[in-house]
């Protein structure tokens, strides 16, 4: 799991079946000093994030565990919305 | 496993439910002399490690399914121990 801040949303009518009805927010990975941390990327939403909100989010097959169907393509999904963190390193 | 130390906590109530009711750290993973060695993560806790520990951590998919027990939760990254000592010997030639 990695942390990330909402930046946008992603709207798409035409999109593989499994998307179907799949919130997709754009994402940008952030390190532990919510420093940005590699490319923005299209993420699915399973917890209703809306921009701006500090989310953590999983890829690989997790991603696409997340998701009801667990049959989909997502490589990207946010599971949490962060309500506070702490970091002593 | 990969060994990390635990530099912090995450509090979320707003989340998917294969994480209810787990605790969430982030981690470094270090070598073992203890410098940093990689980017930090996100870990489920399964050994009560607070911040500061240096503990095991478990980033595969399938055994974490079968740690949770729940061979669809949608979790990859667990803290499954907490490490009293590290000793390295130098390969001897």
């Amino acid at each position: 799991m990695k942390l990330g801040r909402v930046t946008g949303s992603v709207v798409a009518t035409q999109k593989d079946p499994s998307f179907e009805g799949v919130k997709i927010l754009l994402l940008q990975p952030l390190d532990e000093n919510l420093k940005p941390q590699g490319d923005a990327i299209a993420a699915c939403d399973v917890v209703q994030a809306g921009v701006g909100d500090l989310v953590f989010f999983e890829g690989g097959r997790e991603a696409a565990l997340a998701l009801e169907n667990a049959f989909n393509p997502s490589d990207a999904t946010i599971i949490g919305i962060v309500d506070a963190m702490e970091v002593r390193p | 496993m990969i060994l990390c130390k635990v530099i912090g906590n995450v509090v979320s109530t707003q989340k998917h439910t294969h994480y209810e009711g787990e605790k969430i750290l982030i981690v470094q993973p270090i070598d073992a002399q203890g410098k940093a060695a990689g980017k930090s993560l996100l870990a489920i806790d399964r050994a009560q490690a607070g911040v500061g520990d240096r503990v095991l951590v478990n980033d595969e998919g399938n055994s974490a399914r079968l740690i949770i027990g729940n061979s669809q939760a949608a979790i990859r990254t667990v803290i499954v121990g907490i490490v009293d000592a590290v000793d390295v010997y130098a390969a001897e030639r």
